[in-house]
């Protein structure tokens, strides 16, 4: 933050906003990378090892899609009330968004359980290294940006962020969003497909 | 042993079917290459002395967007050449040499099984049916696997580090790796193919003299990489068939 | 509070160390990245030794080495495989991209926008430091049992799978440098955007700033993907995944207990994804270095700048479109080497245009023979050189033959390093007197510059000769194959070559250090130069410039008609 004479904008677009759009766009090659591989693998291998449906438990899967989705609409929620400088509502819809995020962690780590006890682990198969690479890496990026939320909302408490200045909660906003994208392609990939 | 004389600076001697088609390729390539550093270098050496400030103590404003549509000259003779490049010998080169293969009636069928560091042949014996390989059965005394209960491996036949070849007849090898992965090299036939484990990779040649060739290992494999060679020995038909003959012979006893 | 404020305020450690100063990070990637390079050469010297000399005792330094490495100083081949993997991971990753990106971009870029700073300073500290302990953990490496990754930079599964625990490590450390270059891209691409000064358009930025930009978009789409198949190397080491391992795989005669499925072939599609643009990453900041030393020693504008930018960008996009070309042998389908071999002669066409932009520039102009432009004269035909001999490597009939020769290792290093090498040392003589306030000795400046291109080529040229004879790359002793012999008296030579080069790096470094406290002091902007970084203070200040510049004009206004200069800086207002 050099605090020079020199603060000039060539675009208007602020600094924080585009090098998240930059990272992000890094994520999806990173994603996309991985996707590609499975997606090669899939069609070119001659033992994958796809599980039986009643592995892989569609329905919970479902509800996990479902609560995640809903995740990002609290989450453009809480952007809105800060927009409309209404900080009580932006403290509860930045929690409700938290807590469904953990939802989520707690409804996969009962899934990987359930697969692993019916023999579906990383080294058993290129489906199951696949499955527990990408969603595991998903989750690390949930805790990333679950991290990133609560230090939103703390900042939120603190009174740093009101209708006029709230660019650290629309940057969580994006990634959140980008992280519900992934699932989002993530689960026909491993559930539908 | 192999003829050292096979070997000068430049090109080792040619000695396959399209060992001949490889060499005018990178001919062409190579004096195109040198012609068109010669045209470069003239024209900068001129640039360099003809413009040096002594001689050119102003410069000039208006070079800098002279020229239009005549700068892009090196551009479309560089294309011309490659255009003419790709169409007329890099397709159907590759063609001949990488994806139409000989059949199996006519050539002589060999099984290459690489692995740290050596070079393993499986011959199908007189029958043409090679016994499959199965990586549990593989011991000292069987390095390439060979499947002792495939009725088809009982006139099958094994050679480390030489791959014996009639001249007069394409030879077809179906390549696999045990381990890791290596690269098929004959430098004299102007061939080379990695070998993949997991993968069976087709590849033919048809030598043109007879002698020893040499086989190396063009893919980093390990720390015996560099001593990872072979010989092809290309034989006349009558001395490979003795050749086969004794090898049957030895497996008999 | 004001920056000079600041500047007081802050210890040694906040000044030099955790600096985040764009100019001080940029020259702590300067000092690191030309201590690798140094490294890498040593390692490259050893295994040259080697290569000369087969199963002869390292002379000097071979005692030294413990019985592991080299038993009474005879280099045993893991050590060899070794220095092999090092020295192509340390010069690509930790030696000239930090150089080329990390230092001359840090510095440099900022400066020719007329900015105050990156546009995340905290960022770009992190990414300095991130790099640094991705090259302390690769270097660790080789005290680990087994010692440090021994397959090749490239790191080809399954050998690099079943490896020693160095090639963990080497995966690590990727990690970081990865990390670090997403962090420093990320850093470029907004800084370039956003914070050009007023009135300096995209059609008015510097070629160099051009080349940066290019780079950093490169970096940020392209490491990813080898991150991603590094993730999957590691796990197939680690956690008993099989992504590159096929079944029934036998190592040194056991059968290794994996379910197997995966393909071999899949790294190196990943990975070339990553190191097909690497090249272009390696060589755009020093094409941008070139052209600003053109324009400024011709003192004209440069010719058809207009076609650079584009070329640039078309060569940008093209590079991710031709990775495979580097596995027309390896097993994959040969109708993709076909369209790898089209789009691979697609990509020479923009290099040749920038080529050949550049000679045409010196038609017409006032050529000033300096030193800074010796190197950019140099590194015209090297680069041509490389960039021609990586036809018959394109080209699907030769490449048969020519594939893992020496003569692909002549091609990249004449493109690597009498090209970009060469032209990022000229960019150093060049913006001494910006960095430092000082000029460095011209006198030993041209000692080096004639020994080292001198030097350089009787290590690479020979290679050429050697990859025609069919001489394998990666041999640790060529003399066992009846094929190589015929070439191995040039080896001698190409290590004598490689030690005067070794010498004639004395004089740069003793003269880099010296000038930095005696070097004379320049007059201010003593180049005539009329791109924005001379705009401001040598050494610039923090915040580099007093006042926000304006632009009003193109980079390289020269021998303008009518002036009474011969040249018109950018912020100059007529």
């Amino acid at each position: 933050m050099s605090s020079s004479a020199i603060e000039y904008n060539s675009t208007g677009i602020p600094h924080g906003k585009l090098g998240m759009w930059v990272f992000l766009a890094s994520e999806i090659m990173l994603f996309g990378a991985f996707i590609s591989a499975y997606i090669v693998l899939r069609i070119g291998s001659p033992n994958f090892g796809v599980p039986p449906e009643s592995v892989m438990g569609r329905p919970l899967a479902t509800l996990n899609t479902f609560v995640l989705i809903t995740s990002s609409a609290t989450m453009v929620l809480a952007l809105a009330a800060i927009q409309r400088d209404n900080i009580k509502q932006f403290t509860w819809f930045m929690v409700l968004t938290s807590v469904l995020g953990l939802t989520f962690l707690g409804i996969k780590a009962f899934e990987y359980q359930h697969k692993i006890h019916e023999g579906l682990t990383l080294s058993s198969g290129l489906f199951g290294s696949f499955y527990y690479t990408l969603t595991g890496l998903h989750a690390l990026h949930m805790i990333g940006g679950l991290v990133f939320n609560t230090y939103v909302l703390i900042q939120g408490l603190r009174g740093v962020f009101n209708s006029h200045h709230h660019e650290r909660v629309e940057y969580a906003g994006l990634y959140w969003h980008f992280v519900d994208l992934v699932w989002v392609i993530l689960f026909p990939v491993f559930y539908l497909v | 042993m192999i003829d050292p004389s096979n070997y000068t600076v430049g090109l080792p001697i040619a000695a396959s079917t399209y060992a001949s088609k490889v060499d005018l390729s990178l001919n062409i390539l190579q004096w195109g290459m040198v012609a068109i550093f010669v045209i470069w270098g003239i024209f900068f050496t001129y640039c360099l002395v003809r413009f040096r400030s002594r001689n050119n103590p102003s410069a000039s404003y208006a070079a800098a967007n002279k020229g239009g549509a005549l700068s892009f000259l090196p551009d479309v003779m560089v294309l011309g050449f490659e255009i003419w490049l790709i169409f007329f010998l890099g397709l159907p080169i590759w063609a001949e040499i990488k994806e139409t293969f000989p059949t199996a009636m006519e050539s002589n069928v060999v099984e290459l099984v690489a692995e740290q560091y050596a070079w393993g042949f499986q011959y199908s014996g007189d029958d043409g049916l090679f016994a499959k390989r199965d990586p549990k059965q593989i011991s000292s005394g069987n390095t390439i696997g060979l499947d002792a209960n495939d009725p088809n491996g009982k006139d099958d036949y094994v050679s480390i580090n030489e791959l014996h070849v009639p001249l007069g007849k394409p030879t077809l090898l179906y390549m696999s790796s045990k381990d890791v992965i290596h690269s098929f090299f004959v430098p004299e036939f102007r061939v080379k193919q990695d070998v993949v484990p997991g993968m069976r990779v087709p590849l033919w040649f048809e030598p043109t003299k007879t002698g020893r060739f040499e086989i190396g290992c063009a893919q980093l494999c390990g720390l015996g990489h560099y001593r990872m060679r072979g010989e092809v020995v290309v034989h006349t038909p009558e001395e490979f068939e003795v050749w086969k003959q004794e090898k049957m012979k030895e497996k008999e006893i | 509070m004001t920056s000079k404020h600041q500047t007081h305020e802050s210890g040694f450690v906040r000044k030099y160390i955790f600096s985040l100063d764009h100019k001080v990070i940029g020259l702590q990637y300067m000092f690191t990245a030309l201590t690798f390079l140094l490294l890498g050469f040593g390692f490259v010297l050893l295994m040259r030794w080697q290569l000369a000399y087969p199963g002869k005792a390292i002379p000097l330094i071979g005692g030294w080495l413990s019985d592991t490495l080299a038993p009474g100083g005879v280099m045993l081949p893991e050590f060899y495989n070794q220095l092999g993997a090092m020295h192509g991971t340390i010069m690509v990753f930790l030696g000239i991209v930090p150089l080329g990106v990390g230092f001359y971009g840090n510095y440099f870029l900022p400066l020719q926008i007329g900015a105050g700073d990156m546009a995340f300073p905290k960022l770009n500290m992190m990414s300095y430091w991130t790099y640094f302990v991705g090259g302390i953990l690769m270097l660790s490496s080789f005290w680990l049992p087994g010692g440090a990754a021994q397959s090749g930079w490239t790191s080809y599964p399954p050998l690099s799978v079943i490896a020693p625990s160095g090639q963990t490590m080497w995966l690590l450390s990727m990690t970081f440098i990865i990390t670090s270059s997403l962090f420093g891209s990320i850093n470029f691409i907004v800084t370039t955007i956003n914070m050009r000064a007023p009135g300096l358009t995209w059609m008015r930025l510097p070629i160099f700033v051009w080349g940066q930009f290019v780079t950093a978009i490169l970096l940020l789409f392209a490491f990813p993907v080898l991150q991603a198949g590094a993730i999957l190397q590691l796990l197939d080491r680690v956690a008993g995944t099989c992504f590159y391992l096929p079944a029934g795989l036998v190592v040194s005669g056991t059968l290794l207990e994996r379910v197997g499925g995966g393909s071999a072939l899949l790294y190196q599609h990943l990975f070339w994804f990553l190191a097909h643009p690497e090249v272009y990453v390696l060589i755009l900041p020093a094409i941008g270095i070139v052209g600003e030393i053109i324009a400024n020693n011709t003192r004209k504008p440069l010719f058809g700048y207009k076609t650079i930018v584009a070329s640039m960008i078309f060569l940008g996009v093209l590079s991710f479109l031709v990775w495979a070309h580097h596995m027309f042998l390896s097993g994959m389908k040969t109708s993709l080497s076909r369209i790898f071999m089209v789009t691979t002669m697609v990509i020479s066409i923009p290099s040749v245009a920038i080529l050949s932009c550049y000679i045409f520039s010196l038609w017409g102009g006032s050529i000033r023979y300096r030193l800074p432009m010796l190197f950019a004269l140099a590194f015209l035909p090297m680069f041509g050189i490389g960039g021609l001999t990586g036809l018959p490597l394109g080209f699907l009939p030769t490449d048969i033959y020519l594939h893992d020769t020496y003569y692909v290792i002549g091609h990249f290093h004449y493109v690597v390093v009498t090209g970009t090498l060469v032209a990022l040392m000229g960019g150093l003589y060049y913006w001494f007197p910006k960095m430092f306030g000082r000029t460095m000795n011209s006198f030993w400046g041209h000692v080096h510059f004639w020994g080292t291109l001198i030097c350089m080529n009787g290590i690479f040229f020979p290679m050429f000769i050697q990859g025609m004879a069919g001489m394998q790359r990666r041999l640790y002793d060529p003399t066992v194959q009846a094929h190589n012999l015929s070439t191995q008296f040039l080896s001698p030579f190409q290590f004598l070559s490689a030690m005067l080069l070794l010498v004639f790096q004395f004089p740069f470094i003793i003269n880099l250090f010296v000038s930095l406290f005696k070097g004379k002091k320049p007059v201010e902007n003593p180049w005539e130069a009329t791109t924005l970084e001379w705009a401001c203070p040598s050494p610039p200040p923090h915040g580099n410039f007093t006042s926000l510049p304006k632009v009003y004009r193109g980079p390289y206004e020269y021998s303008v008609p009518g002036q009474k200069l011969d040249f018109i800086p950018q912020n100059k207002e007529s």
